[in-house]
């Protein structure tokens, strides 16, 4: 699958840039979780998007979801894992599939909570973030899953299915990973079960385990004023980018963003021709 | 040279004949395995005559995957006359392959 633009994020922030990239005539591929996992879901009471007092968090995604989809943008449910540049090309792959773009917009919200002991030292020896990609290599073995949104639920039945043996942990707060060349056991809020594999599976990737050679500050993504990061080609906006927190403010960071990521993606077609 | 695709039963002749081996462990269904894919490829074409570059399926070759304690994909696995020497480990982009290799040829 091929975009102009691949925006990640479907709240205000993702959902504003896809509408300016189609209001530029390009194509636009929004990754994003489902509006329900969307923290912005939960607002009972939005009171400063102008225009719209006292809008309720599901009114306004609903609303910013058929303004994109009116205006051309594709859609496609599950969490960006990889991000890569090669030529003037970047490719992300969303679970099982690929997808690659001109540009992109990074906007997938904040990413909270900070790594568990032993998460980054046993990545790729035990810890995984991907039930799709490495479950089959735990069939028949012990796994923990330390699941953060509705889809990590899912993603827990499929490796149940698949013939793992599945301690699922619904939001534990603190958790440890242990073993010696590989991991052996996880210990969630006090409780310790066996586990070869430790399936964390936030509802965002902090922006750096996506893109390794971002500048950030303080977990923030360092952007200009067209929210252009220091990587070409790729630009963020909303809560990525550092607070206040609000919709409107990522709504208009999108606006800019998806401009900016149009404008990008034209002038390497133009370098092209 | 081409990318082999190695099996079970072939892998241990065919990597012992190449003086250095680079072999990609992946799936159909992992996405990040595709995004290294083209990755591999070129590498392939580039080192051809000197490295052997190959792929093992691990849902064909589970026993494969086993035996070199693969637990995430892609799973790149360096070997110098059969005996592995490093391993890559995630999406990364051509230079993170050609370090290793240049090194040891």
């Amino acid at each position: 699958m091929s975009y102009d633009v691949l925006v990640i994020g479907g709240g205000p922030a993702g959902l504003s840039a896809a509408v300016n990239v189609r209001a530029r005539g390009r194509s636009v591929l929004v990754v994003s979780n489902s509006d329900t996992e969307n923290p912005l879901y939960r607002a009972e009471r939005v009171d400063n998007y102008p225009g719209l007092p006292g809008v309720t968090g599901p009114e306004l995604l609903e609303a910013l979801h058929r303004h994109a989809e009116a205006a051309g943008a594709s859609f496609l449910e599950g969490r960006a894992l990889s991000a890569m540049r090669m030529g003037e090309t970047w490719y992300v792959s969303v679970g099982s599939d690929m997808v690659d773009a001109l540009s992109v917009v990074l906007a997938a919200g904040v990413s909270r909570g900070k790594k568990f002991p032993g998460e980054a030292a046993f990545l790729g020896r035990g810890v995984s973030y991907c039930a799709t990609c490495d479950g089959m290599l735990y069939r028949g073995r012990p796994v923990a899953v330390l699941g953060y949104s509705e889809s990590a639920r899912r993603e827990g039945e499929f490796l149940r299915e698949i013939g793992c043996a599945v301690t699922y942990f619904d939001r534990p707060k603190q958790c440890t990973i242990t073993g010696g060349d590989r991991v052996e056991s996880v210990t969630c809020d006090g409780v310790t079960v066996p586990a070869e594999g430790v399936f964390i599976l936030r509802p965002t990737l902090a922006p750096t385990d996506l893109f390794p050679e971002l500048t950030v500050e303080n977990g923030h993504v360092i952007v200009d004023r067209r929210m252009a990061t220091n990587l070409p080609g790729l630009f963020a906006a909303g809560d990525c980018t550092g607070g206040p927190l609000q919709a409107v403010k990522a709504a208009g960071e999108g606006l800019v963003a998806g401009q900016s990521a149009a404008a990008y993606a034209a002038e390497v077609l133009r370098a092209q021709k | 040279m081409a990318i082999k695709h190695l099996t079970t039963a072939g892998f241990d002749a065919e990597v012992a004949a190449a003086p250095l081996a680079m072999v990609d462990f992946w799936a159909s269904w992992c996405g990040p395995c595709k995004m290294l894919s083209p990755v591999i490829d070129s590498l392939a074409g580039q080192y051809a005559g000197k490295v052997l570059v190959g792929k093992v399926n691990v849902d064909e070759e589970p026993e494969l995957a086993r035996r070199f304690g693969v637990m995430s994909i892609p799973t790149v696995v360096f070997l110098k006359d059969g005996e592995e020497f490093d391993r890559k480990v995630g999406v990364m982009p051509a230079e993170a392959f050609t370090a290793v290799l240049d090194s040891h040829l």
